[in-house]
């Protein structure tokens, strides 16, 4: 069998992936790309887990299936914000939204 | 350690798959290109949901995930002019993301993957069905007065008003 | 206790007696002398000043001049009816003398016992209270004409109610101290009366000299009193006069200084007390006060030099006259030191004097320094023992003394009248536009009104002046038998040819230089008389003299009068009983003075013999120098432009007694000079600007130096921290804005490092690290 930390440093991994892309990527749409990653790193883990520790236990699962629907509407929210964002402005780049500068 | 059977390999190329998509996503300067290396990594964890004895979310993955955010994406990038690709890859704090992302590795792995690190899954050498809850009793759970109906009526709520705001949001004004 | 009580006991109503006149002074000062202000050149203020053009100045309003001129009469009015009851008493009580009234309050106490105030009647206090407001009271009469137009009357009146008052408190006081305030006054208004008119520089200065010269001698007279006051313990005149022991006791210690040369501490306090009064009554070196005190209007040349201030001084030689005496008895030929002093003194200056006053022109002057003369004689009759002659002396004195200097003064009126008459009349003549009314001063000379020189048969037009005049001058002179100052000059010559005969040698020179000073003086006043009122008037000015009519020439006359018929009398209260014709008249029984004052000392004084040489003598210097004084201005009166004989019969020594043998400019390089330099170099220069200055800026400066720094410290601390701090949030503000970029991505950034960092410090504060670790 696959042992636990193998998982858990993919999903790690991942994870960390989806952090870089949502600092550092300059385009809008490839962040909530960033995001959809760390949601999916974290559904690994949870899942992982649930496998590793407790199999009878449905928490796990119904966790994992809650970050999918959640996943979801973030995505279609924030997708339709970028839509209309991008109608006012042009851009699609959040460098250039710093209307709130201080 | 590890023997050499199908799981393991089946892992690696998951593995890779997952891995291999995510680099490609956030290094990826075409937009619609970067789509299909989330669609590839998506895959891996489905893969991933498979060896892990939980099919029924390997399926949802594949279907939401990848058959509607994945495609959803693909429209926003059309509709947003995006796949061409005009400006920088990466913004001003690229450097020090890079530096703050392998910490974050560093901090998950020391913290979380360490304490774990010996174990190598007792429990997965046993029968599937005597040890694994299946499907039947995750949608059991899901509608349980004393388990999960609650947030499961919650998470319907949420897509309604997702669904709402987004076609609000994104509606053209005329 | 209340004013009848007081008026009715004769041992309180002394107190009385000064208040009068005092209360007047306050009075007038405060409440009637009230000005309005007029402009400088009006004729109201008289002398036209330079000083003062464009000014406004106050003169006296003619309600005030009225109100303050009543308050000063009923004021010398007062103390004279007081007086007279107080004189009356004692002509009524029994040995008196022995007995006498007085009262005593305790007044200042200090460590080791009490001053005391207090007012003592005794014999000689009587015949000073019989004089002293008479004369006070004809000069205050003589005032109000005399002082009639002057802008600042009522402060006159004020001065010389003060004056007289002073006066009084000397006269009735009962102790040294006392006395001495009462001197000190005297001082005091004596400055203020000579310096009146300060407009005039030369009024001004006298003033000062005045004050200055009896200041040195009050300093002297101090330290007496003050070691009479050690050795005796008291200063009241009974307690000290009129006690046998302590006189002894005075006489016997040795003086503390000096001591071993005989001299006792009565000795040294006599000369002491003696020096205060050289000074006081102007006798030689401290005499050159006095003739420049005729600056002052001419009642108070009368009121100092007649009834007042000189007097004080030869009275408080009286009064201290058992003291001088102690530890010796003149009559026996055992002369005290106080006492040689004081005959050689007194002699000396006698002589002196009057052979300054016979070179004089000022008609003024001459008096002054007969005045001078006379107190020599007084001083000397004091010297040999003449306790009573010298008494009798100072009251004859007064009054014709007094009677003299205010005949001059209406002479020297009389003669601005003219002097204004004059003008008046000049400026009718000429119609010339260009001689106006103060043009007058630029004829070429300027007209002295007091020049006797000027002056000339004034009989016809002033004759109550010049035969009151002539009857003071005869009294002055000594003029045998029908004047006062006969009587009592005899005296003096008997005295001290009593005590010639003796072979004493103060007495021997005492007689000498009093008969010549006599001589002198009957000399010198039939020249003042002749220039003044003989022959024909040698100036124009002198031509228009008179009083003119009405109230001021009354006022200026009748004390005259008065005053005359006093000079002629009052000497028959002191004649000899063995006198031939007017010894049986006038003192059947014994010298009426010589009995009623002799008992103001412990052991009477006897009465000499009589003794035909001395009078022989006072009729031969008396008529020599009358028909010598005669002979040369009488008979051919001086005529206009005509210089005076004396000069060139004088010679060379003429202008050195014109110039006072030069003593005024021998005391200004040897004594006033030296101290302005003092003055002026160390004290002002050196110490007060020098060091006193010196000290104050430095501490000023260093002051302002901590001040500075102060300053400078504020603003750097406490503006530094107050500015500061707000600076610095600015500036932490302005840094930390920077953070807010509005840029998602950076916030995200930095939340991710924030988390991080807090993992990391729970990771190290578990210990969790170093588990895993190992």
């Amino acid at each position: 069998m696959i042992p636990l930390w193998m998982y858990l440093l993919v999903a790690a991994a991942l994870f960390c992936m989806g952090a870089y892309a949502v600092l550092a990527r300059r385009n809008a749409v490839a962040i909530l790309m960033g995001v959809e990653l760390m949601l999916n790193a974290v559904n690994i883990n949870l899942v992982g887990f649930w496998r590793y520790q407790q199999p009878l236990n449905m928490a796990g699962q119904a966790f994992a299936a809650f970050v999918f629907v959640i996943a979801a509407a973030e995505a279609a929210v924030g997708l339709a914000i970028i839509i209309s964002v991008y109608r006012q402005r042009k851009s699609v780049i959040p460098d250039e939204a710093d209307t709130l500068k201080g | 350690m590890l023997e050499l059977n199908v799981q393991t390999l089946a892992f690696f190329v998951f593995a890779l798959f997952v891995l291999g998509g995510g680099l490609g996503v956030i290094t990826t300067r075409n937009l619609v290109h970067g789509t299909l290396y989330l669609i590839l990594s998506l895959f891996g964890v489905a893969g991933f949901f498979v060896l892990l004895s939980a099919p029924f979310l390997a399926v949802v993955q594949v279907l939401v995930y990848i058959g509607a955010i994945a495609i959803l994406i693909v429209f926003a990038v059309m509709l947003t002019r995006s796949m061409t690709s005009l400006h920088e890859v990466v913004n001003r704090q690229w450097v020090l993301s890079t530096i703050v992302a392998v910490l974050l590795f560093v901090m998950l792995t020391v913290t979380i993957i360490l304490p774990v690190w010996g174990q190598d899954g007792s429990l997965a050498g046993q029968p599937v069905s005597e040890v694994v809850a299946t499907t039947t009793d995750l949608g059991k759970a899901l509608v349980d007065g004393n388990q999960y109906v609650l947030p499961f009526e919650v998470a319907s709520l949420l897509l309604t008003a997702a669904m709402i705001g987004a076609i609000v949001i994104a509606r053209d004004d005329e | 206790m209340n004013l009848n009580d007081i008026l009715s006991n004769p041992d309180l109503l002394p107190w009385l007696i000064p208040v009068g006149p005092l209360l007047a002074f306050f009075i007038i000062m405060l409440a009637t002398n009230r000005a309005k202000m007029v402009p400088a050149t009006s004729h109201e203020y008289g002398g036209h000043h330079p000083d003062y053009d464009g000014m406004k100045v106050p003169v006296v309003t003619l309600q005030s001049r009225i109100l303050s001129v009543t308050v000063g009469m009923l004021g010398t009015l007062t103390a004279w009816v007081l007086s007279l009851i107080t004189v009356s008493n004692a002509f009524g009580a029994q040995h008196f003398g022995e007995e006498v009234f007085g009262d005593r309050l305790n007044w200042l106490a200090t460590g080791v016992g009490e001053f005391t105030m207090g007012v003592l009647v005794d014999p000689f206090t009587t015949v000073m209270l019989i004089m002293v407001p008479i004369a006070v009271t004809m000069i205050f009469i003589y005032s109000i004409g005399y002082m009639a137009h002057d802008p600042r009357q009522s402060r006159f009146f004020a001065l010389i109610s003060l004056f007289a008052g002073a006066m009084l408190t000397l006269v009735v006081a009962d102790n040294l101290l006392l006395m001495f305030v009462g001197w000190e006054i005297m001082g005091l208004c004596s400055y203020l009366l000579i310096g009146f008119w300060f407009e005039k520089e030369s009024a001004y200065k006298a003033a000062i000299k005045a004050f200055t010269t009896t200041r040195v001698a009050d300093v002297i007279m101090l330290l007496g009193i003050a070691y009479l006051y050690a050795s005796a313990g008291t200063l009241s005149f009974r307690d000290i006069l009129y006690n046998e022991a302590m006189l002894e006791h005075l006489a016997s210690t040795p003086a503390i200084i000096l001591g071993g040369w005989g001299l006792s501490a009565a000795g040294l306090i006599g000369v002491f007390l003696i020096i205060g009064t050289i000074g006081k009554s102007a006798q030689f070196p401290l005499h050159v006060w006095l003739p420049d005190a005729m600056e002052g209007p001419t009642p108070v040349s009368a009121m100092i030099h007649a009834a007042a201030m000189v007097s004080a001084g030869v009275y408080a030689i009286i009064r201290m006259y058992p003291l001088f005496e102690a530890g010796g008895n003149p009559h026996a030929g055992e002369f005290t030191t106080p006492l040689m002093l004081m005959a050689i003194v007194g002699g000396f200056t006698a002589l002196f004097s009057a052979t300054i006053a016979v070179a004089q022109n000022d008609v003024k002057r001459v008096l002054a320094y007969s005045t001078i003369s006379q107190l020599g004689f007084m001083m000397a009759a004091l010297g040999i023992g003449a306790y009573i002659a010298a008494a009798f002396h100072l009251i004859t004195h007064a009054f014709f003394k007094a009677l003299l200097f205010m005949a001059s003064g209406s002479v020297i009126h009389g003669m601005e009248h003219g002097e204004h008459h004059v003008h008046e009349h000049h400026a009718h003549d000429e119609h010339d536009e260009a001689h106006g009314h103060d043009d007058h001063h630029d004829h070429g000379h300027h007209f002295d009104p007091q020049d006797m020189m000027n002056m000339g048969g004034l009989r016809k037009t002033m004759p109550v002046t010049f035969w009151t005049f002539l009857l003071g001058g005869l009294s002055l002179s000594g003029f045998p038998l029908l004047t006062a100052g006969f009587w009592s000059k005899d005296e003096i010559l008997a005295d001290a040819w009593l005590g010639l005969t003796h072979g004493f040698g103060a007495p021997a020179f005492v007689f000498i230089m009093l008969c010549l000073a006599a001589f002198l003086t009957a000399f010198y006043t039939m020249r003042q008389l002749g220039l003044t009122f003989m022959g024909e008037p040698r100036t124009e000015e002198a031509a228009h003299a008179n009083l003119g009519q009405g109230i001021v020439s009354f006022t200026m006359t009748l004390p005259l009068i008065i005053l005359a018929f006093l000079a002629v009398v009052a000497g028959f209260a002191g004649v000899h009983p063995d006198f031939p014709l007017f010894g049986a008249i006038f003192s059947p029984e014994h010298n009426w003075f010589h009995h009623f004052v002799g008992p103001t000392l412990l052991h009477e004084p006897a009465s000499i013999d009589f003794s035909i040489v001395p009078v022989l003598f006072s009729f031969g210097v008396a008529l020599g120098g009358l028909g010598l004084g005669y002979w040369m201005y009488w008979r051919k009166p001086l005529e206009a432009g005509q210089p005076d004989p004396l000069v060139s019969i004088l010679g060379t020594v003429h202008p050195v007694l014109k110039n006072k043998y030069y003593l005024d400019e021998l005391y200004a390089t040897l004594f006033i000079q030296p101290s302005q330099w003092f003055a002026r170099v160390v004290v002002s220069d050196f110490m007060d600007h020098g060091i006193i200055d010196g000290v104050l800026h430095l501490i000023a400066r260093v002051f302002t130096w901590i001040g500075d720094l102060i300053k400078n410290l504020n603003i750097w601390l406490i503006d530094g921290v107050g500015d500061g701090i707000p600076e610095l949030i600015a500036i932490f503000g302005t840094w930390f804005r920077r953070i807010q970029t509005g840029r998602i991505q950076q916030y995200m950034l930095l939340v991710v490092i924030a988390m991080i960092v807090i993992a990391l410090i729970f990771a190290v504060s578990s210990g969790f690290l170093v588990q895993a670790a190992g």
